[in-house]
């Protein structure tokens, strides 16, 4: 047995932390399958869509990222 | 048959690819220190420049392979900003041709082996992040004056609203630089440490061959998130720039 209590705590909080990269996984997956399911109904309007569809993205991620920080925050900077 | 893999062979640190640590000789950091940090940052301006000074060298009607480069770059960002701002957002290019160029070398340049992901360091994707938003900032007050504050005044909610959604409008007009940063760079430690671990389970003979095969898979989606990363960090600044040119729509 070595650590303390508090390590022990750090890393619990990781591992929870890592929930939140799998609902923003779950996030993404939304988009892009909305996007498309909406693409294949008009496929001549997707192209002008795509940027929209990466701004989605990239708005959805930024939550998962944040957990991965937090993660990483816990397990390396505690 | 664990505690033997636990004392003689796995030991994985994935974040130790990140530290910035003096080339040549020495522990401390200065201002002046040649760092892994600045040679990779050298490359990366260095590629770039070296990119475009070949591509325009002998223009012509039919363009080289490396003016196809360069020129499918100008064009992928001149359209991007027309698409999103109208032509009147066209002073912005040269910024946002230059952020795109620069965020895609690098990581690109990073997925070479034994290479430093310099666009992994908070301290960059900081500094970019935050020379977008102070050019928002002060070409939103420069451009509409006081007006630029209409903003966060959301004219098409219910009165009774205003004041609530000013709030959580100002919140998030704060929290773009930091979403905006920590984005690219968590991206960019996010793959490279999957790297690592990837290549640690590799000392073990057993499983080496998935590890490799899981290595290669990665390496094919880090390539794309290389580039999408860098197309997401400047679509984002081009949408900011427009928010604050074009208030109101």
């Amino acid at each position: 047995m070595e650590g303390d209590i508090v390590q022990m705590g750090a890393y619990i909080g990781a591992g929870l932390s890592a929930i939140g990269m799998g609902t923003a996984a779950i996030g993404v997956g939304n988009i892009i399958g909305n996007f498309l399911s909406g693409a294949l109904r008009n496929p001549s309007a997707a192209p002008g869509q795509t940027a929209m569809l990466f701004i989605g993205i990239a708005f959805a991620e930024a939550f998962g990222i944040f957990s991965f920080l937090v993660a990483l925050l816990l397990m390396f900077a505690l | 048959m664990a505690a033997e893999e636990a004392s003689g062979g796995i030991q994985i640190h994935p974040m130790e690819q990140f530290t910035v640590r003096p080339l040549f000789g020495g522990t401390e950091l200065h201002w002046y220190t040649i760092t892994n940090q600045t040679v990779w940052m050298a490359a990366v301006v260095a590629v770039v420049i070296v990119l475009f000074a070949l591509g325009t060298r002998r223009r012509a009607l039919v363009p080289s392979r490396t003016q196809s480069i360069g020129e499918l770059a100008f064009g992928f960002i001149r359209n991007m900003i027309v698409d999103i701002g109208g032509k009147d957002m066209l002073v912005f290019f040269p910024h946002i041709l230059t952020l795109f160029l620069v965020i895609v070398t690098a990581n690109l340049l990073s997925l070479i082996p034994y290479s430093f992901s310099i666009m992994a360091q908070f301290a960059v994707t900081v500094t970019l992040a935050v020379a977008v938003f102070v050019t928002v900032t002060v070409m939103g007050f420069v451009k509409h004056g006081v007006g630029f504050l209409k903003l966060f005044w959301v004219s098409s909610a219910p009165a009774a609203l205003r004041p609530v959604l000013a709030i959580i409008e100002l919140m998030s007009y704060f929290v773009r630089p930091v979403s905006h940063s920590i984005r690219l760079a968590g991206n960019m430690m996010a793959g490279h440490a999957v790297f690592a671990v990837f290549a640690g389970f590799a000392v073990v003979a057993v499983i080496s061959p998935v590890s490799v095969l899981a290595i290669s898979a990665m390496y094919a989606l880090e390539t794309i998130v290389a580039i999408v990363q860098a197309y997401v960090f400047t679509i984002l600044a081009v949408v900011y720039l427009n928010d604050a040119y074009h208030p109101g729509h």
